[in-house]
């Protein structure tokens, strides 16, 4: 049987250019999260540019707008890295002094097999998917989680409370 | 079983101290421990515990003794524990926590984060200093722990720092993290503000089941007579 990985996408506008004192912090946090990232359990892949820190030279829908793509083994592993790791935490709460306020869905997530790499193309389709028509197996959000096509059996240990999947 | 009969399984001065105990321990606590804590015997704390364990106020593992499994390894450990179940009751019916989760969606879509978190430090602020109106010649630490005990954070001591086993915000803090762990952090910081301890800091640090914050010595600043 086919197992799944999950890849997420999650884009931000950045306030100021990345060179400048207003985005200092957050550039000089992303080597050591990223590290983090790596070292994380259930972590699989995450796009890199060759350039700069991350992804972050690349830079697909105009100079600010900045992209994080990666793959994680299941959707707790990710939730666990992006919430329960004190670095990314403390990043995901100061997001606002870095980036502007999104008024569309920022982040996506879909499920690939296991061994695929999604690339940044698919990834931003995946992104217009969800803001066009909402959340949907192809296309869905960590609030409205869908189960892995492989795990559709185990649908009912998805929890409503957290919004994440708990496999028992 | 009603939320009614759950709250009424608590109505036991007994009852109330093992599920006290129990629920304040961050493991899984035997029948022997649970009974001394309690200060009764063990089969009547045994009895109290599975009402306990019936009504979902504590769930059951059981622990096989070190050295393994197979036959003649010894009957595996009975652990009492805190159930994960939340329970509320409210006469006349409120609902506080669907107004509460409106209210983040509407910070989180609107980014109005830093809003929240100034209000929280303020909120913090406010209880630190009326902590430390109550007991002015109070160690820092004394008066720290009793200011987040006080907030619902159940805080414990794990080598120099101060770790808080209860996210008071559970539900709120799994949905929205980012925000809800944002304004702990910023409601402790308060705290310790307005109770003018200096000499601690607080700092996102998160594990699976308790609170994202933690507290420890200022790194900047050595004591100031805690």
């Amino acid at each position: 049987m086919i197992r799944y990985h999950l890849a997420q996408l999650n884009v931000g506008t950045v306030r100021a250019p990345i060179d400048s004192p207003e985005l200092a912090e957050f550039m000089a946090g992303i080597e050591p999260v990223n590290a983090a990232a790596d070292a994380a359990p259930g972590f699989v892949w995450r796009l890199q540019d060759g350039d700069g820190p991350g992804a972050t030279a690349l830079r697909p829908r105009g100079p600010d707008f900045m992209v994080n793509l990666s793959v994680w083994e299941s959707l707790e592993a990710l939730w666990d890295f992006a919430y329960r790791n004190g670095p990314h935490l403390d990043f995901m709460r100061r997001r606002r002094e870095w980036f502007h306020r999104m008024t569309e869905q920022h982040l996506v997530l879909w499920w690939v097999p296991a061994g695929c790499i999604p690339s940044l193309e698919e990834a931003l389709a995946r992104l217009d998917l969800l803001q066009r028509e909402g959340p949907s197996p192809e296309a869905f959000t960590f609030r409205e989680p869908h189960p892995a096509p492989d795990d559709e059996a185990k649908e009912s240990g998805v929890t409503e409370a957290t919004g994440t999947a708990q496999v028992r | 079983m009603s939320e009614f009969s759950v709250f009424a399984v608590l109505d036991d001065p007994v009852r109330r101290r093992l599920y006290d105990y129990v629920a304040s321990q961050g493991q899984g606590v035997s029948r022997s421990e649970a009974a001394e804590a309690a200060g009764i015997q063990r089969t009547l704390a045994a009895f109290h515990l599975d009402r306990l364990v019936e009504a979902g106020l504590l769930d059951v593992a059981f622990r096989r003794p070190a050295g393994g499994g197979g036959p003649g390894a010894g009957r595996p450990a009975k652990l009492y524990r805190r159930g994960a179940a939340e329970h509320q009751l409210s006469v006349p019916p409120r609902d506080y926590r669907g107004a509460a989760e409106l209210l983040a969606e509407v910070v989180d879509v609107t980014g109005a984060e830093p809003e929240l978190h100034r209000a929280s430090r303020s909120r913090g602020a406010a209880a630190g200093r009326a902590a430390r109106r109550q007991a002015p010649h109070s160690p820092d630490g004394d008066l720290v722990t009793g200011a987040l005990e006080a907030q619902g954070y159940q805080p414990y001591q794990e080598g120099a720092e101060l770790r808080l086993r209860n996210c008071p915000f559970h539900v709120l803090a799994s949905r929205y993290p980012p925000l809800i762990c944002g304004m702990n952090l910023a409601l402790v910081e308060g705290l310790l503000e307005g109770a003018a301890v200096a000499s601690l800091q607080a700092r996102m640090d998160p594990r699976p089941e308790e609170c994202c914050v933690a507290v420890r010595d200022r790194e900047d600043s050595k004591t100031n007579g805690d």
